[in-house]
């Protein structure tokens, strides 16, 4: 019988720096590295797996679905806010050690792991929720044009991304943040919401939308790429108008 | 290997960067402004001592030092106008990029411009 070739998949060694903080023990974080044999196909996410499975059991960090729909793994990979799961190692340059840390703005629990608390505060305070009074016996209709106005922020999955690659973010806490702005644009540009007034009077407060400096990090962190700017300037504009 | 104590800095984009500057330039020129301010002031008071002062300035430091408030200013004004420009134009967030690159083009072949003949102007007498 003729010899079976068995093509070999080719593999790499990377070297991972993650920023570490253990509460119990550690009194601030601090930086530790790991090397790892990694595939093309290959994400941040597996390198953060391989390290816990195999060298150290005690890493701790958040994933759910590992498919880029749930959100819980954003964290700053090289100094950009990306999800883990949607970073292929492939496309860092893997000659230099690769920097994880947890995002910022945020305060740090273990490792990875941020308290987002703040986050979800703020996006519970634009009433992230449908207001409507009419009771229609079936769907209330819109057309393609009004559904149109808010596609964009509907993508977004509060991974928080956005919000701590934020400058303003960062030393204002109190600012509501992108992905608050994001959700309430979402529902301000609703033709069948009947709250936008509410929701625009909310964040035209001195920590609401003028607080944003246009730095465009939040554009170029989203995961889904939603345009979070536009959507702030949408949401600037429609204060100045008074209306949506 | 050595290792960073502190985290590393986020590697925001030109959006990012044009803030900084647009931060640092500004403060630059509000101390400019202060001192011209009262400098200018002083003439009310004792125009003999306003001559000492603006005569203090004829240095070639002061002249550098010029060069590089005309390079703020610039900057700081032209970013200005981008910046409103991503506030009430519908295609500004889209262009943002673009434009800030306009505003350093703009603001580089300016200052070259201007530099001979301030140099000349400074270090010619």
């Amino acid at each position: 019988m003729a010899e079976l070739s068995v093509p070999t998949i080719e593999s790499f060694t990377v070297t991972l720096i993650v920023r570490r903080f253990d509460p119990e023990n550690d009194t601030e974080p601090k930086w530790e590295d790991f090397d790892v044999e990694m595939y093309g196909t290959d994400r941040v996410l597996d390198a953060l797996h391989k390290i816990k499975w195999e060298q150290d059991g005690s890493l701790t960090f958040r994933r759910s679905c590992a498919h880029g729909v749930c959100g819980s793994d954003a964290m700053r990979i090289n100094g950009r806010n990306r999800l883990a799961c949607k970073t292929l190692i492939k496309d860092l340059d893997i000659s230099k050690p690769i920097y994880v840390e947890p995002i910022k703005g945020l305060p740090v629990e273990k490792d990875l792991i941020v308290d987002m608390t703040p986050f979800y505060k703020a996006y519970l305070e634009i009433n992230p929720f449908l207001v409507a009074t009419d009771k229609p016996k079936k769907e209330r209709l819109q057309s393609p044009e009004d559904r149109a106005r808010y596609d964009d922020t509907t993508k977004c999955i509060l991974c928080a991304a956005c919000t701590s690659s934020c400058p303003v973010f960062w030393t204002d806490g109190q600012y509501f943040g992108p992905a608050a702005i994001v959700n309430a644009h979402r529902f301000i540009f609703d033709s069948r919401d009947e709250n936008a007034e509410l929701r625009l009077d909310i964040l035209n407060d001195k920590e609401g939308v003028w607080r944003c400096r246009t730095t465009f990090n939040c554009t170029e962190a989203c995961p889904r790429g939603i345009e979070v700017t536009k959507a702030i300037a949408e949401v600037k504009q429609a204060i100045l108008r008074g209306r949506a | 290997m050595a290792i960073k104590p502190a985290g590393t800095l986020y590697r925001g984009k030109v959006g990012m960067w044009s803030w900084v500057l647009h931060r640092i330039s500004g403060v630059g020129i509000f101390f400019f402004l202060l001192v011209h301010v009262l400098d200018t002031a002083l003439v009310r008071v004792s125009p003999e001592a306003y001559n000492i002062v603006i005569e203090s300035y004829k240095t070639p430091v002061v002249g550098l030092a010029e060069l590089g408030l005309v390079g703020a200013i610039l900057f700081h004004g032209l970013n200005g106008l981008r910046v409103i420009a991503i506030d009430f134009w519908s295609k500004g967030t889209k262009y943002q990029s673009v434009m800030f690159w306009v505003v350093i083009t703009v603001t580089v072949v300016a200052v070259a411009g201007f530099t001979p003949m301030h140099l000349a102007r400074v270090f010619g007498h």
